[in-house]
């Protein structure tokens, strides 16, 4: 394979860049359109939110058909346009998008599938009062995070991440007279944050250092050249250095948005919010969002790893990816919201994005990114489907038997769920996550993430199977009348299904297309790609696990149906690992324990310093001051002579006007105020004579 | 000592003019009954007129425009001397648009209402006086006279506990000022000038220090602590701020909205024009204790309010969290740091302050109209849990008040964040343990607000809510003015920039640490 041979030259940025705003503008812009549309504007609300995400989508897609055909020609694309935002002294705060590989494949993804959640919200929402306004939400949603995509400034890369949270927090609590959703809301925002104020350090940290907000600028951005080599050679706290430091804190803000432990508590609530938005915000786009950060950001992850071996925060990365990864999967099995199921395979599946940028680089990570974030998609609008067709129930145990049905939510939903568990050869999920296990298998600090990350897909598997099972066959246990959804709910899962299978062509390794794009080298075909050593061989035993999981998982849950009251399977065979996972390891309990009653009971201390403490003292102060003012009316009328009798007077006359409206209290401290003012001047003037 | 006296500039004393507007104003309202607040909107539509045109017109190059300058008492160091530069005139501006707004809000007085309105119109010029003074004497008689109309507005129209709230009010300030009014005398006595300018010149080459030692010994430290206590009770910073959720939670909302939409920028503003210049060696050698404390302002202020059961607290508090944020990046100025780098956060602080002071400004005044807003529909209710669910029959009043709520949680877009950030890129390099505890603020600022929003708009709606009114017409016309500014604020944050950096580059360049 060739290596890379050229950029093309930067000066000269091609017209798709220069317009390449307007691919998140149009849709922010059909927002505020719609949030001034009367609430009865339904179909004009949904018309411009699917017309104006159609523009960016074909606006995306003229961009990605720009790269591809550079990089036909051998040139990687990487495309900036620049702008200073603000201006003091020689400080120039920068924004600016940039079009390269990365940012085309993400802008593709994230319009076409934001494209069809559009489009099958029409049906899905259509009974709601407030539809006017959830694609005023929606639009908005769209525009930041098309925005976080071509973002060439972490500064705006921000900006539009933090929207980006805004629009997530406004539709997880979309029906807002439910407490659960609320507080499902405030959770999600409040635990982002907490990633989001260390990823603000390490940009004001970055900024400082580099004194450019810019990712690339001809060789004098952040994540190129001089600024990069400044950053390695800056050391900082526990034998890091700079770029360390910064990375790491970068990725406590991507770990926020991606729900990446210590942080994924927020997202299995997000479900709160009406499906569209889970399968948009919480499993395709917004979740990626810190996947896609890592990815932006990555020379500067790895770039201590230019002298050889893994960085600190690469390291950190993975190990973080994959405990995520089986943390997460593990929970699933032992939850019976059907969409909850799917939150917590969201977050163990954003585990393996992460282990996979943390091992194998930016296009291993991107890769699962994009499969996952189709097939994702489709489970959770085929998940919407089903909660439409059995009225709005979502627990797994009162479904059963809707594959007769539901025919096409069936077929659609077996095969995002086949892809999601990595069914050999034919779906894209085996060959991504392949990719990611590939790569951990020759990681070189330890072998520990690549069997997490194979008990993990055994879990996927297995739990997957479970819910299958649980929805689809057996026997329908509540609702007696059940029925398919529309088309327009339809036709957009077929799609998606579409690309589950489609994907995987581009990543294999016969013809890796995906990471030849991604990283500026050509792709060919060759069966040789499979005679990498050990490759075979892991194609096998990934392909073992998973038919594993599901024999498995149908041998305790398969066509049995048993009555929603009856215990789980797995309860009744080790009922106290059953009650850990159905309670998520206990995490929520634990921070509402330790986290959440320390801001409680902090914030009772700071008031209680502010009543007692600091109000005490004046309180004190004053009650000394009253004290003084007894005192001296007694020496005033008992001891002093009469001519400082009469400046007193002179003075109280003064308070006395005030004395007409208020209690009386006040002039007497004025009064001794005084007296102290004019004791002190005196003492003042006379040092300074003498 | 005296500095010659240059004649007056020549021109229309427009600065002059901006502060007797309010008092003419004030004269009228109380003379016409009903009317007052139909005097008290005219003229502060006229003040904030005036006072954009003023800042329109500001010289390019940072330093004082508009100057008038007499001799009134030069035996006592006293003159007549007035100027502004991009800070001052900035919160000419901010003070000319709170006023206006509280006015606005204030259309259910009904008891004296032409009382009412004239102090408010005396407390505008109060402000007026106080940002465009350049001379101590004349300065101290404005902050003064904004204490006085205030003190009556509290105590005469607030709520139950108006009494104490009103008198710990006063006479905290007072003791402050007393600090304040000492230790300039102490400099006048050393150096026989009263003049900002002049002293500036003295402090930034150490002469100021000097002398004072000369004329009253090594007491300048002392000087300095004085100074700082009296703008230190006036922002507020921890500990010097517990008569202010008392004041804000009883003064009417109206009041309120002056109170820390106005004239607690007076304190941050003399920490800027007077103590930072006059004291900038002395506050550096502090810096520790100092910039400990304004974290302590920050955390603490956005915890405190998070334990509120009042809104009016609970914004209370958020704003000394607000202002602390302006403390912390002045009391980082103060650590000493050379070099291009350095320069470039100083600048960046600096900058970020007084956008800050701006936004918080325009901000918290907004919050506390929209708790007039939803007294005035409540019957006077305004406890965080005596709410719920009115997004539901205000959708209007929820989404202007939830722009407004994440203005102040400093949401990228709107004007909140760009002070904030400006602060923080600042402050890192500077003292960057304190830039790193005080994040914590913003976490915890974020789940209060969240938690107002909770409660406040979403769940059940309880009974006294149902049927609560939206916003009507006036109402809506009257707010969204003020968030269009907090979106160009927040988009287009050049705009102000561009008026106050070169007064930036200015005050750095004569300060001396």
């Amino acid at each position: 394979m060739q290596e890379t041979i050229s950029f093309t030259p930067q000066l000269a940025t091609s017209p798709i860049t220069e317009i390449l705003w307007l691919i998140p503008a149009v849709p922010i812009v059909a927002s505020g359109v719609i949030a001034l549309l009367k609430q009865e504007k339904r179909k004009l609300a949904a018309t411009l939110s699917i017309g104006s995400l159609g523009i960016s989508l074909l606006l995306s897609l003229a961009a990605f058909a720009h790269v591809v055909a550079a990089w036909t020609h051998g040139l990687t694309v990487r495309e900036t346009v620049n702008f200073t935002w603000l201006q003091f002294g020689t400080t120039n705060v920068d924004l600016g998008w940039i079009l390269d590989p990365l940012s085309a494949i993400m802008l593709v993804m994230v319009s076409l599938v934001g494209l069809l959640i559009f489009i099958y919200t029409t049906g899905y929402m259509a009974h709601d009062e407030n539809y006017t306004r959830f694609f005023c939400f929606l639009s908005l949603f769209a525009g930041a995070m098309l925005g976080v995509v071509i973002s060439n400034s972490i500064l705006l890369l921000f900006m539009n991440w933090e929207l980006v949270g805004l629009t997530s927090y406004l539709l997880i609590g979309f029906w807002y007279h439910k407490p659960s959703a609320a507080a499902a809301a405030k959770k999600a925002f409040l635990t982002t944050r907490v990633g989001d104020i260390f990823f603000l350090l390490g940009i004001v940290w970055l900024f400082s250092e580099t004194g450019t907000l810019l990712f690339y600028n001809h060789g004098a951005g952040s994540m190129e050249g001089w600024a990069l080599t400044g950053l390695l050679a800056q050391p900082a706290a526990l034998g890091l250095t700079a770029a360390g430091a910064i990375g790491l804190l970068i990725f406590a803000g991507a770990a926020g948005k991606s729900g990446q432990l210590p942080l994924h508590v927020w997202l299995p609530d997000a479900m709160e919010g009406p499906t569209p938005v889970s399968a948009l915000i919480h499993a395709a786009t917004m979740v990626a969002a810190g996947v896609y950060l890592i990815a932006r950001v990555y020379p500067l992850m790895q770039a201590s790893a230019l002298t050889g071996g893994t960085t600190t925060a690469l390291t950190v990365v993975t190990w973080v990816g994959a405990s995520t990864a089986v943390f997460a999967a593990l929970i699933a099995v032992g939850q019976n919201d059907i969409k909850r199921i799917l939150a917590y395979s969201t977050v163990s599946q954003l585990g393996y994005m992460m282990a996979g940028l943390g091992i194998g680089g930016v296009a291993v990570g991107m890769f699962h990114l994009i499969t996952h974030a189709f097939f994702k998609a489709l489970l959770f609008m085929g998940a919407g489907s089903v909660i439409h067709g059995v009225h709005e129930e979502q627990d797994i145990r009162r479904m059963g038997g809707l594959k007769s049905d539901m025919p096409l939510t069936f077929i659609t939903y077996a095969i995002g769920m086949l892809a999601l568990c990595g069914f050999p050869l034919v779906f894209s999920g085996f060959w991504s996550k392949d990719g990611i296990l590939e790569a951990a298998q020759h990681w070189s600090v330890a072998k520990a993430p690549f069997y997490m990350l194979i008990f993990g897909a055994l879990l996927t598997a297995f739990y997957m199977t479970r819910q299958v099972s649980y929805v689809f066959f057996g026997y329908n246990r509540r609702h007696k009348s059940v029925h398919e959804s529309p088309s327009v709910m339809t036709i957009p899962l077929a799609i998606l299904a579409f690309f589950a299978i489609a994907l995987g062509a581009i990543g294999t390794p016969a013809w890796p297309w995906f990471r030849a794009f991604l990283e500026g080298r050509s792709a060919g075909f060759s069966l040789h790609g499979f005679a990498e050593p050990g490759l075979l061989a892991l194609m096998a035993t990934s392909s073992v696990v998973v038919f594993l999981g599901f024999g498995l998982g149908w041998s305790l849950y398969g066509n049995k149906s048993p009555e929603p009251e009856t215990p789980d399977a797995l309860e009744k065979s080790v009922p106290w690992l059953w009650a850990v996972l159905r309670d998520k390891f206990y995490v929520d309990e634990l921070y509402g324990a330790t986290v959440i009653a320390f801001y409680a009971w902090w914030a009772r201390v700071a008031d209680w310093f502010d009543r007692r403490v600091w109000g005490g003292l004046v309180t004190g102060v004053a009650f000394a001051f009253g004290l003084w003012a007894q005192l001296n009316r007694f020496l005033d009328t008992n001891v002093v002579d009469g001519g400082f009798d009469k400046g007193c007077e002179e003075l109280s006359t003064g308070g006395g006007m005030l004395a007409g409206v208020q209690s009386g209290r006040v002039q007497t401290y004025l009064r001794i105020l005084a007296l102290a003012v004019v004791a002190l001047v005196g003492i003042l003037i006379w040092s300074a004579r003498s | 000592m005296i500095e010659s006296t240059p004649a007056l500039t020549t021109g229309l004393p427009v600065l002059t003019l901006l502060t007797v507007l309010p008092l003419a104003g004030a004269a009228i309202a109380l003379c016409s009954g009903k009317h007052a607040r139909a005097v008290a909107l005219f003229t502060t539509i006229a003040s904030l007129a005036l006072a954009l045109f003023i800042w329109s017109s500001l010289p390019l190059d940072g330093s004082m425009g508009m100057v008038e300058r007499v001799s009134w008492a030069p035996s006592l160091g006293i003159e007549y001397h007035l100027g502004v530069d991009g800070l001052g005139a900035l919160m000419l501006v901010l003070a000319a648009i709170v006023t206006l707004m509280s006015v606005d809000a204030a259309h259910r007085v009904h008891h004296q209402p032409n009382l009412y309105f004239g102090l408010v119109l005396i407390l505008e010029s109060g402000l007026f006086g106080s940002f465009t003074a350049l001379n101590f004497f004349h300065w101290f008689l404005f902050w003064e006279i904004s204490l006085i109309p205030a003190f009556f507005l509290i105590k005469l129209w607030g709520g139950t506990l108006r009494g104490p709230a009103a008198t710990q009010f006063f006479v905290y300030t007072m003791a402050g000022s007393v600090a304040l009014l000492l230790s300039f005398l102490a400099v006048f006595l050393s150096t026989g000038s009263m003049d900002f300018g002049y002293l500036t010149q003295l402090a930034s080459t150490g002469a100021l220090e000097k002398m004072v030692t000369t004329h009253l010994g090594p007491v300048t430290i002392w000087l300095a602590i004085g100074v700082l206590a009296g703008f230190a009770v006036k922002v507020p910073m921890i500990p010097f701020h517990t008569w202010l959720p008392a004041a804000y939670a009883e003064a009417p909302s109206p009041v309120t909205m002056l109170l820390t939409g106005a004239m607690s920028k007076m304190g941050v503003y003399g920490l800027l024009r007077i103590a930072l210049p006059l004291f900038g060696h002395q506050i550096s050698q502090m810096r520790t204790p100092l910039l400990v404390l304004a974290v302590a302002t920050v955390v603490m202020g956005a915890w405190a309010a998070a334990a509120q059961k009042d809104l009016k607290r609970v914004f209370a508090y958020s704003s000394v969290n607000h202002l602390g944020y302006c403390l912390l990046g002045i009391f980082a100025l103060a650590v000493p740091a050379a070099g291009a780098a350095a320069q470039a956060s100083q600048a960046a602080v600096l900058n970020g302050v007084i956008l800050q002071m701006f936004n918080h400004g325009v901000t918290a005044a907004a919050l506390f109209w929209f708790v007039a807003m939803l007294q005035e529909r409540t019957g006077g209710h305004r406890g965080i849990d005596q709410f719920g669910g009115i997004r539901k029959p205000a959708p209007v009043l929820a989404g202007l008040m939830g722009i407004v709520l994440f203005s102040s949680l400093g949401l990228p877009g709107l004007n909140g964040f760009v002070g904030e950030f400006l602060i923080f890129r600042g402050v890192f390099p500077l003292a960057w343990v304190a830039a790193t505890v005080s994040v914590l603020g913003l976490l915890v600022t974020a789940a209060v607000i969240l938690t107002v929003i909770q409660k406040v708009f979403t769940g059940p709606v309880p009974e006294h809510c149902v049927g609560f009114p939206d916003l009507h017409h006036g109402e809506r016309m009257a707010m969204i003015p003020v968030i269009v500014l907090m979106l160009i604020i927040g988009l287009v944050p050049q705009l102000i920039v561009d008026s106050v950096n070169p007064t930036v580059v200015n005050l750095l360049a004569h300060w001396r640490f």
